[in-house]
């Protein structure tokens, strides 16, 4: 029981401080493929540093929902890493209290209040980031939706601890067509959700074409550290919940000690790396996309995840 | 026997992703805007038409099945697209955008319901056999043919409305390898031989009418005029 406790706890961990590094490494990578030399790949540990030890300034307009949300975005992260198969590949102490929709309202309840947020600042910039980010959200909905579905209908579960495992048991699992379709799903779900191209561009500058760069405009000091380090665990555990329950459960901890825990820890990151140089390969090669095909990008992502709902009906 | 049956379990599977993913090239071809893609995802449907194929072969031992995989590869994954872009000059090739009758995420969501009427128009057929190729095959290869119908009548041009020709024929080809295995081989050389014709002869039409209107947007054409 402690020990499950302590697991559980050490998962947050992980979560917590991998984050910006997994961020600093895409960024350097994608300058590497530019073939410039990029920032260390530490970097954003230093902003966040830097960024706790500035001076705040709030919007004389601004209410408690703007001082409140650095909180609630940095949280929710937090507590969906206790609900998603981090390190371990049995449950942990928190793993029945919510599935995957459980987590992913948990999620949403975070980009909500980042949206309240940036209206409540009164920033022209911030209104339209948000509604924009309730565009791509509204049609990312629907394919959640037929993805939790199509895996509930597979795995007869939507816990994720039981999920994974269905992938892999028997292994000839891993090749039937829902599985591949509802990859191919997620991973344009996790592309829209993230804000990376070919929906949003995360390294630009420029208000106008902003999407999810925004809504964090108008933060500055701790508010703008926690905002920032919430947003890239957020990434962290959107990747996670894709390469551990939905890819498959490899390199996960299977035994209960301390030892094959920590060693997960190296195995988990090196997934992560793989995904992150298949996110670099499909940002380098695609540019953004108009506002307005959007749609079309999500409704690619719809017809993937109905194709694998289709498909499996067809397997009877 | 046991592992027969895990064989044809993986089969199986390899089959379904196969027929998965054709679909979401049929998908394909309603989505893209450009020519020269929805011609590179009837080359890649056509390449998992010829690795259901295959597998099919494997499961049923025919060789029969072999020799369509690879009738199949030649003709339409590398005699087609290499004939099209030879017929039909480079323009049509290099314009952005395909003028369409409705836009694309009307399109997705009719062929969505397209792909559902398949389903249902097939599943009296699939009480009839218990085989899962078939039970994959046959509604997924329907589908295709819906689709492919679809994009000819939603596309305003001449090469896409080859091509949506041409997936039509795909899709009628994949349900047909799986309810008769054992087509005897002339009638597969028959029937490649002549997709090859449709597609000269549609080319050579589709240069004319470039060269006499100067473009291939067909749409265009509808009204008779007298010169």
């Amino acid at each position: 029981m402690t020990e499950k406790i302590l697991f559980n706890v050490v998962q947050v961990l992980v979560v917590m401080l991998v984050s910006p590094l997994v961020k600093g490494v895409l960024n350097r990578l994608k300058e590497a493929v530019q073939s410039k030399r990029g920032p260390s790949i530490f970097q954003p540990y230093r902003d966040i540093w830097k960024l706790f030890h500035k001076d705040e300034v709030i919007s004389d307009s601004a209410t408690w929902i703007f001082r409140l949300t650095p909180y609630v975005v940095f949280i929710t992260p937090v507590f969906v890493a206790l609900l998603i198969p981090v390190l371990t590949g049995y449950p942990l102490f928190f793993a029945f209290m919510g599935d995957m929709l459980g987590g992913g309202f948990i999620l949403a309840l975070g980009g909500f209040f980042a949206t309240l947020a940036a209206v409540d600042a009164a920033n022209p910039y911030g209104a339209m980031g948000a509604s924009r980010t309730r565009m791509v959200g509204f049609l990312a909905e629907p394919v959640f939706m037929i993805v939790f579905f199509t895996v509930s209908f597979v795995a007869g579960s939507t816990i994720p601890y039981i999920v994974h495992k269905h992938w892999v048991n028997p292994p000839d699992n891993f090749f039937e067509p829902s599985h591949v379709l509802l990859m191919l799903a997620f991973l344009m779900l996790i592309i829209a959700e993230a804000g990376r191209l070919p929906v949003d561009n995360p390294s630009g500058h420029f208000e106008l074409a902003m999407i999810d760069e925004s809504k964090g405009l108008e933060y500055s000091g701790r508010g703008a550290a926690l905002m920032k380090w919430g947003a890239s665990m957020k990434f962290l555990v959107l990747v996670c919940i894709y390469l551990n329950v939905v890819v498959t459960p490899w390199g996960l901890a299977q035994g209960e000690s301390l030892g094959e825990l920590l060693l997960a820890i190296p195995l988990v990151f090196l997934k992560v790396f793989v995904f992150v140089v298949v996110l670099v390969v499909i940002e380098s090669s695609l540019a953004k996309l108009r506002l307005f095909r959007i749609t079309e990008f999500l409704g690619g992502a719809f017809i993937t995840s109905v194709a694998a709902m289709i498909t499996r009906l067809l397997e009877g | 026997m046991t592992d027969l049956q895990a064989n044809t379990e993986l089969l199986t599977k390899l089959n379904g992703l196969a027929a998965g993913l054709f679909l979401l090239t049929a998908f394909g071809m309603i989505a893209m805007r450009q020519v020269l893609a929805c011609l590179k995802l009837f080359v890649w449907q056509s390449i998992l038409l010829a690795a259901s194929a295959t597998i099919l072969g494997f499961q049923h031992s025919s060789v029969h099945l072999f020799v369509v995989a690879v009738i199949t590869v030649g003709t339409k994954s590398i005699l087609i697209p290499w004939l099209l872009v030879r017929l039909v000059s480079q323009e049509a090739y290099a314009r952005r955008e395909i003028s369409q009758v409705l836009n694309i995420p009307t399109s997705l969501l009719l062929g969505m319901a397209l792909v559902i009427l398949a389903y249902f128009a097939s599943s009296p057929l699939l009480g009839a056999s218990q085989d899962p190729f078939v039970r994959m095959n046959l509604p997924v290869g329907t589908a295709g043919v819906l689709l492919g119908a679809y994009a000819v009548v939603v596309r305003r041009e001449a090469v896409p409305q080859v091509i949506g020709l041409l997936a039509m024929e795909n899709g009628s080809f994949l349900a047909g390898i799986c309810i008769a295995p054992d087509l005897p081989i002339i009638a597969e050389l028959a029937a490649a031989f002549d997709v090859l014709i449709i597609a000269l002869v549609m080319g050579l039409l589709t240069r004319r009418i470039r060269e006499r209107t100067g473009m291939t947007v067909v749409g265009k054409l509808a009204s008779l005029k007298e010169d």
